[in-house]
């Protein structure tokens, strides 16, 4: 396989709502501005590009469409979309520099989640004949999830809680939280449930954001980094879509992706568990033990842009590693209902 | 700086889903207030069933008929129901394992309070009082220990070949700050295009960005309301949503000293004397009916002038 | 490593109507899945990832279908990609799916993309108005009917064009079994009598509104190898190219984008006059008179010009450069499944497959597909040789 490593990494603010539209435009010009900045690249560097970002959320279709405008796409450029998480984007542009016709490619995720109803519109991922009529909400699916684990003795409310309090207070240090602060772990357990079990908490928030992601192979990123997040492993799993026929208290995609990456020695993982029991199972089922730090970026818990919440995981994970502050690292990002589908992405430094 | 526009955007459509035999069979089923599984290639049974096989991706074939009465596997409360949802008052989500079956169904637990669920307590199926063949066919579960209300006899269904899923989502759409710039100056019967600082061309209405050079547009520019038909089509087709009677004439216009054309309305002449290169003007709508949009102009009108000549609109084709 | 060679080891597609009641989603995919499977002799343990591709969500009301659609399409434990690039996703599911293998992640990918329009109505779909816009815009009709009249005043192109290429596209779907709309007996007086929907275009120069799917197996070299004697589709050259909607001194009748893709093709390929070197093409022409547009785009006629290749019969079966042999989009468009149907039935004139609708003898062949406002382009060459390799 040709090497591949993320070279530069750019988001927005979390916020819970932007002014700007739903094609993310208005997000997504500083973040490409400040990520070529910081690589010294421009678009015309650029061999290949793809986002992720989702018409449900926009309300309307098409929406993907107008956000190449942030590029300012003329000349044209070689460019694809995914539904989905931009993580999912992240790999499709890292499949395109193993073919060998690009070297660089750029990737990117942007979501408005503010702008309709999450709750209700997630529901649009169930079953359409035999789930989605009943409008289940992501937050009733995610309790049940939570429940499980907690009648099974897998996890406690305490637990959870401290998945929140340590998720916040590490976000004081990451400029583009939403959510960060010292929080006690025995104040939040005496907060009402919003979805018994579950406390507001413990859902992510809410969050408007984009993201950007640029990789290179080999030579080039040598070139353009100090030091590039080398790609080690990459994979992507689901898992089948009837809900009560999964064991929800475990994740059988993410550890099939974690296998197939290849995720030993890793000192660093960002999880994207939009809810804290999730980090717990996600932690359990990867295996990760004490040694590893989990989300020091805050995680999602701290601001969680959709489409964008899983690039973003790779991005702190690559920055982590950029910076010098761990050597090899995990990034997980998430999909569909209840953890259906999971992608792991393992990068390490190189001396 | 005063916040960009926004305004409310309601998507809704009743969807129509044909079922194929799988699905068919089970909603039938329902219609006749009973419940069929499908038993996977692993022997477990499917409730509600799988059309296809979650190890084997093979079709499934062979449908069991399931109990109605069941165990919470798993529950989470609502307390404040959202639109759509099964109960309009406070309800638990549950999975709920059929007896007969080996996987659970989500569906609502009609409980009254969160200290009535627990997991492992036993529910059975709530039906509505008219089936259709529609996974709403079944209302909710109660608990065994609520009053069993009266259940009319199964009786046999015709074979249900479709379900309607209405979807109706509620939105709110945001202008960029560019485009509400625009759209303000059109509240006073102004047409304001913006020029992009990097290429000079000016865009009327502006973007969030100069699609060309990615930055955002700056300088405002008063246009005139005339201009230029640089190509159009007569609408001659009705169809849903549509606001503006048939046949109409939609035309790009390319209004003097602005870079591209936009799409707007061209009446006042017949639809066959509508011309590339056509001189129009704008004819407003009174002042009292203004708001922050384009359709204040009504429509655009022949000027009367000379057509303009092919090369003085050709690049903007 | 560079890049792996990769073919199409099978093709599968449904029978494209109106409204398939029969089926449902996941049932629509297995029909075409199911064929392409067996076209490539392939079971499900063979299959190492999925791609599926379709437009936008709205069209059938479910967030990213491609998550209830796991275990029908056989992903269910194994990676799964969901690819929207608008009108051309077809193609681009194409693309993706081929660089799997051709990056020597995978040995052999399953790519699907379907639409199933009756579930919705995708002229509410594309017309949904949001608030601040001029609501002018009448579904994709309304959209590309006044840059059909460009091209017409550009070119020059006689009226009758349009409706020869619906003629010839309506009488080549009549010869394939799949083909939603099956029109022999067309002629030219009636498509010229047929209701003017957007002026220019005529309700028989339109594409119909369809439900359908396609699925295509395809293969590392190895795998392709072991397939022998029977035929693969050798992918010589992948190529997708994107520009903005609507900027300042767009050409929105011979879109940059759509060059440039044509252009990177054909230098992949090592084509040097491309309407010599392609035996067959199946270009996304959803309105008639995009067949002369797109042969223009694509470099096989100059600018102007390729209206004259389709009013000499030169895009009909037997001509030189036939054009749509299975009928095309004119004949069925399911919209999301509409770009792989292109680059499927490619694969099948140069793997001898394509039945009453042959090209007799074709070795290389073109499929395209293209979206958005004409600027999202997706296109593939196949031949039945290996690239480089003389047949």
């Amino acid at each position: 396989m040709t090497d591949v490593a993320v070279v530069g990494f750019a988001q927005a603010p979390h916020v819970r709502e932007t002014e700007g539209t739903t094609n993310g435009v208005e997000m997504l010009v500083p973040v490409f501005q400040e990520l070529f900045a910081r690589t010294g690249l421009s678009k015309r560097d650029i061999g290949f590009w793809c986002s992720g970002s989702s018409d449900y959320l926009a309300g309307r279709a098409f929406s993907f469409v107008s956000a190449v405008d942030a590029i300012g796409a003329y000349p044209p450029i070689n460019e694809s979309h995914v539904e989905a998480d931009a993580a999912w984007a992240l790999y499709e542009a890292w499949v395109k520099i193993q073919t060998g016709e690009v070297d660089t490619a750029l990737v990117y995720g942007f979501g408005k989640s503010s702008a309709g109803q999450l709750r209700r519109v997630l529901a649009l991922q169930l079953d359409p004949y035999l789930v989605a009529p009943l409008w289940p909400d992501s937050v009733g699916i995610a309790g049940m999830q939570a429940r499980l684990g907690l009648d099974s003795g897998l996890w406690t409310e305490r637990d959870m809680a401290e998945v929140v309090a340590r998720s916040r207070a590490a976000a004081v240090d990451n400029p583009h939280a939403q959510l960060a602060g010292q929080v006690e772990v025995d104040d939040l357990l005496t907060e009402p449930y919003f979805v018994d079990p579950l406390r507001k908490h413990d859902c992510a928030p809410i969050t408007d954001g984009a993201a950007a992601i640029i990789l290179a192979a080999g030579e080039k990123a040598r070139e353009i980094a100090a030091r590039p997040a080398w790609i080690t492993g990459f994979a992507h799993r689901v898992d089948t879509p009837h809900i009560g026929a999964r064991d929800l208290t475990t994740s059988p995609s993410t550890v099939a992706a974690a296998k197939a990456a290849g995720i030993d020695g890793v000192e660093v993982a960002e999880l994207h568990a939009p809810f804290s029991h999730q980090e717990i199972l996600l932690r359990q089922a990867l295996g990760l033990g004490d040694a590893v730090r989990v989300n020091p970026s805050g995680g999602p818990l701290a601001g969680n842009p959709m489409f964008a919440g899983g690039l973003i995981r790779i991005g702190e994970a690559a920055g982590a590693v950029m910076g010098g502050a761990a050597g090899r690292v995990l990034a997980h990002a998430t999909s569909g209902p209840a953890l259906q589908q999971n992608l792991v992405c393992v990068m390490e430094g190189r001396e | 700086m005063t916040r960009p526009l926004s305004a409310p955007l309601d998507i809704g459509f009743d969807y129509t889903r044909s079922l194929g035999p799988t699905l068919g069979r089970f909603m039938t089923a329902l219609a006749e207030r009973r419940i069929e599984g499908m038993r996977g290639s692993d022997g477990r049974v499917f409730v509600p069933p799988a059309e296809y096989d979650p190890v084997t991706a093979e079709p499934l074939t062979e449908p069991v008929e399931v109990g109605q009465e069941g165990t919470v596997l798993t529950w989470s409360w609502i307390a404040e129901p959202l639109e759509g949802q099964p109960l309009d008052r406070p309800f638990a989500w549950a999975l709920v394992r059929l007896d007969g079956a080996d996987t659970a169904m989500l569906h609502a637990v009609d409980a009254g309070s969160p200290e009535a669920m627990r997991t492992g307590m036993r529910v059975r199926v709530r039906w509505a009082e008219e089936t259709a063949g529609h996974i709403r066919d079944i209302a909710c579960f109660e608990p065994l220990d609520a009053p069993e209300r009266p259940r009319p006899e199964p009786a046999p269904a015709e074979p249900v070949t479709m379900v309607t899923t209405p979807v109706h989502l509620h939105y709110q759409h945001s202008a960029s700050a560019e485009e509400s710039r625009f759209l303000r100056a059109l509240t006073e019967g102004r047409v304001v295009g913006q020029r992009c600082p990097v290429c000079g061309k000016v865009y009327v209405p502006p973007r969030g960005a100069c699609p060309t050079d990615g930055v955002p547009t700056t300088d405002e520019v008063e246009l005139p309301d005339r201009g230029t038909v640089t190509t159009f089509c007569i609408v001659n087709v009705p169809y849903l949503g549509q606001r503006i009677p048939t046949p109409y004439v939609a035309a790009y216009i390319l209004l003097d000293g602005a870079d591209i054309a936009f799409q707007h309305l061209v009446l006042g002449c017949d639809a066959k004397e509508v011309r590339m290169g056509m001189r129009v003007e704008a004819v407003w709508k009174p002042r009292e009916q203004w708001g922050p949009t384009l359709e204040n102009i009504d429509h655009f009108r022949p000027t009367g002038e000379p057509d303009a000549p092919y090369e003085s609109y050709a690049q903007h084709l | 490593m560079g890049k792996q060679l990769a073919a199409v080891l099978g093709t599968g597609q449904t029978h494209h109507t109106t409204k398939r009641l029969d089926v449902s989603m996941a049932g629509l995919c297995r029909e075409a899945i199911d064929r392409a499977m067996a076209d490539a002799d392939v079971d499900w343990a063979d299959i190492d990832a999925v791609v599926l591709g379709k437009a936008p969500d709205l069209f059938e009301g479910v967030m990213m279908p491609e998550l209830f659609l796991a275990d029908a399409i056989g992903a269910t434990g194994k990676p799964l990609l969901r690819v929207h690039t608008a009108g051309s996703v077809g193609g681009s599911t194409g693309v993706v799916a081929a660089s799997l293998v051709q990056g020597g992640v995978h040995r052999r990918v399953l790519a699907v993309a379907f639409e199933k329009q009756s579930e919705s109505n995708a002229m509410w779909a594309l017309s949904i108005h949001p608030p601040f816009v001029m609501p002018v815009h009448a579904g994709a009709g309304g959209y590309f009917a006044p840059h059909v009249r460009s091209y017409i005043r550009r070119s020059g192109a006689p009226e009758h064009v349009g409706a020869m290429v619906a003629v010839k596209d309506r009488r080549n779907g009549a010869r394939n079994p799949y083909a939603h709309l099956r029109q022999p007996d067309i002629t030219l007086e009636s498509v010229q009598a047929s209701t003017m929907l957007w002026d220019p275009i005529r309700y028989d120069e339109t594409c119909p509104s369809s439900d359908g799917a396609c699925a295509v197996v395809i293969g590392d070299e190895a795998t392709a190898d072991a397939m022998a004697p029977r035929p693969v589709a050798w992918i010589h050259a992948t190529a997708m190219r994107t520009e903005p909607t609507m900027f300042a001194g767009r050409d929105q009748v011979n879109p940059q984008a759509g060059q440039e893709a044509a252009a990177a093709l054909w230098r992949q390929a090592g084509v040097t006059n491309p309407l010599e070197q392609v035996d067959a093409a199946e270009i996304y022409v959803p309105f008639s008179w995009f067949e002369p547009m797109w042969l223009e785009n694509l470099g096989f006629a100059p600018e102007g010009q390729g209206w004259k290749l389709t009013e000499a019969g030169e895009t009909e079966i037997g001509g030189r450069l036939p054009v749509n042999p299975s009928g095309g989009v004119l004949c069925s468009n399911p919209i999301g499944a509409s770009g792989l149907l292109r680059f499927a039935e490619a694969a099948m004139q140069v793997m001898d497959r394509a039945g009453e609708h042959q090209v007799a003898g074709a070795r290389t062949a073109l499929g395209h597909a293209y979206g958005g406002g004409s600027q999202f382009f997706a296109m593939w060459l196949v031949g039945a040789a290996k690239q480089g390799v003389p047949s």
